[in-house]
């Protein structure tokens, strides 16, 4: 690796001004705010303030609301990761062993990543809800009665497919690379030997595909908790009864909508503290384990 | 370049000079679609009236939108000299003194021949301190009214020109149009919180919560578990099983209104204020308006109803001049003309009675628009039908959704439901009278 020497001991701290400069307003000056804020007890106005210590977060350790909303966040992101990543392994193993129209069909499966998390949104809200929506005739025919607004089961179903179906094109964009950067000689070589296409999935695409699956469980995880606070606020709005309200919706409804600052911004803090965890988890632990 | 300043100091003077002659106000609201654009009629109305003060009208989006757009421009330092706040935000905006300036100050201050008593008391109680000083400007209220389908109950054999008075009607009137298969379901309703729970509690006199449902403190707590409420709720779970009533979803409930326009519902509890949308989309049937309907066994029933909407609040930090604007603007905005023009024009309540007057015209030929206002004119306001004054408000909206939907769901029973209400609600309350002591 070649290393670059400055003569001028400034210009390397002047290139990455703008960067660090970027960096200090817009993450770790906000989140130090919200440290503050998580310790103080404040009106709306921000007239009256004072220290109240860990009140805030006592508080939402012992609030039914917050253990629920934890809860709800799991059960989201691991359904989210799991669908989104299953069927686009899926469609991408299916596009992969075209021998024709690869290119129309990639094109196709990509198009709903251009759109707008709160246009895919509407999009499911439209086409689920119970008054107007096509898929509850349809559901209504087959003897199921949909209905999101008051069913709690419903309503999650619905902020799952609407995020995964959002992802998969992502997804599956990374599957297909991944794929196709695989020798065709190695899984040739096991056909030669007599294993099954299954067997060759299991023994031969899947570990080498692994770099590729960490890498979108990674940024999987991450989408579903952080990135679908659109989907959640153009379909459910974390109802009904809090069934579908994930922690980010849940920092935004209390400190947005309810004016409730220390309690919000200590949620804030949790979540920091979860993403810390999370991701060493992820590289130190997970990394391990895969074959590169 | 020096030639270049001097013009731009010419510029600047210039501008100075328009300032010094004009004082110019920021208006911040929350009403988009037809409301924004008559708002903005309003506005050019009072601009063109006199050329020392003029206001420029901002829609910020929703109501809570608007809100917390205030409350942020003002930890900043950037706040509007008036801002449109809803019912339901006025326990936060009372609370915070250094930030507001109550409007019978400003206009004892600034306002030359202003009178505090020719505005509706139903109107305006909702907007007084104890001592029954205004705090802020009535602009659009309005009431929950019944909206129902003249055409079905031909259909079911029922008087179209009878809505039902009573809950037992309702349920009777229901089941009729549902056994002659006139339409699918009785009733909808928009506002679970708003009209079924706080309404419902005004029209029988029952109280929300206690020190006068709010107004009496910040110590109040939240007492809407009564019988008369839980007997309520257990109905509409009893008659959602049944198919009689189906519910709209929380908050305003955004699926109520598509099913009444469709004739799957045959009748709607919705705001006053949707009376010209509901017209617009049910020109397919004959449409008929009802007051709420009540309890004959409950004493004291009917009782009269409360208002929501919006008020206009006025913070503080502002210049002498900007305030003596303000309080042009607010003589203005009272005069009857402009109630009467405001109020026929959106089916808010007018707020001032020479504006009721003003409009009986406008009544006489729009039968039933002057449902809400006799409903909340009804009686006299007691301590439990004036409105209610808690803090934490919108989020304790949500709770009574969120309850209201766990009761329909099976999981709580209406005791239940109610009672974790009032416990979760009272958690809120407590801590905004930590908040603001």
């Amino acid at each position: 690796m070649k290393r670059t020497i400055f003569k001028n001991q400034l210009l390397p701290w002047l290139l990455l001004a703008p960067q660090l400069i970027i960096t200090f307003v817009f993450f770790l000056w906000p989140a130090a705010q919200a440290v503050r804020q998580s310790f103080l007890r404040e009106d709306a106005f921000g007239t009256r303030s004072t220290f109240v210590g860990f009140e805030n977060f006592i508080r939402l350790w012992n609030s039914h609301e917050y253990l629920n909303s934890l809860q709800v966040t799991a059960v989201f992101a691991v359904s989210v990761t799991v669908l989104s990543m299953g069927l686009s392994l899926l469609l991408a193993i299916a596009v992969d062993r075209m021998i024709r129209s690869t290119r129309i069909y990639t094109t196709l499966l990509v198009w709903p990543y251009a759109v707008a998390p709160a246009v895919a949104g509407i999009l499911w809200w439209f086409i689920f809800n119970p008054t107007i929506g096509i898929m509850p005739y349809v559901l209504g025919q087959l003897g199921y009665n949909w209905n999101h607004i008051s069913n709690k089961g419903d309503a999650m179903t619905l902020v799952v497919i609407a995020s995964a179906w959002k992802q998969i094109s992502y997804n599956f964009l990374f599957f297909l690379a991944g794929l196709q950067a695989i020798p065709a000689s190695l899984r040739e070589a096991a056909a030669i030997d007599g294993a099954g296409p299954v067997r060759r999935f299991f023994d031969i695409t899947f570990p080498l595909l692994s770099p590729t699956t960490f890498f979108l469980l990674v940024v999987n995880i991450v989408y579903a908790m952080f990135d679908t606070f659109a989907v959640i606020d153009a379909t459910t709005e974390g109802g009904p009864a809090q069934a579908t309200n994930i922690l980010v919706y849940k920092v935004y409804f209390d400190g947005f909508v309810g004016q409730n600052l220390g309690s919000s911004a200590a949620q804030s803090v949790v979540l920091m503290a979860l993403v810390a965890v999370l991701t060493v988890i992820q590289f130190r632990y997970v990394e391990k384990k895969v074959a590169y | 370049m020096i030639r270049y300043s001097t013009a731009s100091a010419v510029a600047l003077l210039a501008s100075l000079g328009t300032a010094n002659a004009q004082t110019t106000i920021d208006w911040w609201h929350a009403m988009g679609g037809e409301l924004g654009a008559k708002l903005e009629e309003i506005v050019q109305g009072f601009n063109d009236s006199q050329d020392e003060y003029r206001v420029t009208p901002s829609y910020k989006g929703t109501y809570p939108e608007t809100m917390t757009a205030a409350i942020a421009a003002f930890r900043a330092n950037q706040q509007p000299t008036v801002v449109q706040v809803f019912e339901v935000g006025t326990g936060t905006m009372m609370a915070a003194e250094g930030a507001i300036v109550p409007v019978y100050q400003l206009m004892e201050e600034h306002g030359e021949d202003f009178d505090p008593s020719i505005f509706l008391p139903a109107v305006v109680g909702y907007y007084t301190d104890p001592e029954g000083n205004m705090l802020s400007m009535p602009f659009n209220s309005s009431t929950p009214i019944l909206y129902y389908n003249k055409s079905v109950f031909e259909k079911a054999g029922l008087d179209p020109e009878q809505p039902p008075k009573t809950w037992a009607e309702m349920e009777q009137f229901s089941n009729q149009i549902r056994e002659s298969g006139a339409a699918t379901c009785g009733f909808t309703t928009q506002w679970i919180s708003w009209i079924q729970t706080e309404n419902l509690s005004a029209w029988h006199n029952q109280p929300i919560g206690t020190m006068e449902n709010g107004f009496g403190g910040l110590d109040a707590r939240l007492s809407l578990n009564g019988p008369v409420q839980v007997k309520h709720w257990e109905n509409l779970k009893r008659w959602s099983d049944e198919g009689i009533f189906k519910y709209g979803g929380p908050v305003g409930g955004d699926n109520a209104a598509p099913m009444f326009y469709s004739q799957d519902c045959a009748m709607i509890m919705g705001s006053s204020a949707s009376r010209a949308g509901v017209i617009a989309n049910s020109e397919a049937f004959e449409l008929g308006f009802g007051m709420l309907p009540y309890y004959d066994d409950v004493e004291g029933a009917p009782q009269n109803s409360i208002i929501g909407g919006a008020t206009l609040w006025v913070l503080s930090g502002k210049a002498d001049e900007e305030y003596a604007a303000a309080a042009a603007f607010f003589d203005y905005l009272s005069s009857p003309e402009v109630q009467a023009d405001w109020a026929s024009f959106s089916g808010y309540l007018p707020i001032t009675e020479a504006a009721g007057e003003q409009m009986a015209d406008f009544y006489a030929q729009n039968p039933g628009a002057d449902t809400g206002i006799n409903q909340i004119t009804l009686n006299e306001p007691t301590e439990n039908s004036k409105g209610l004054r808690f803090g934490n408000y919108v989020q304790i909206r949500g709770i009574i959704d969120e309850e209201f939907e766990q009761l329909l769901s099976g999981s709580k029973d209406a005791q239940g439901a109610l009672d974790s209400v009032v416990s979760r609600g009272d958690d809120l309350l407590e801590q905004f009278q930590a908040q603001n002591q």
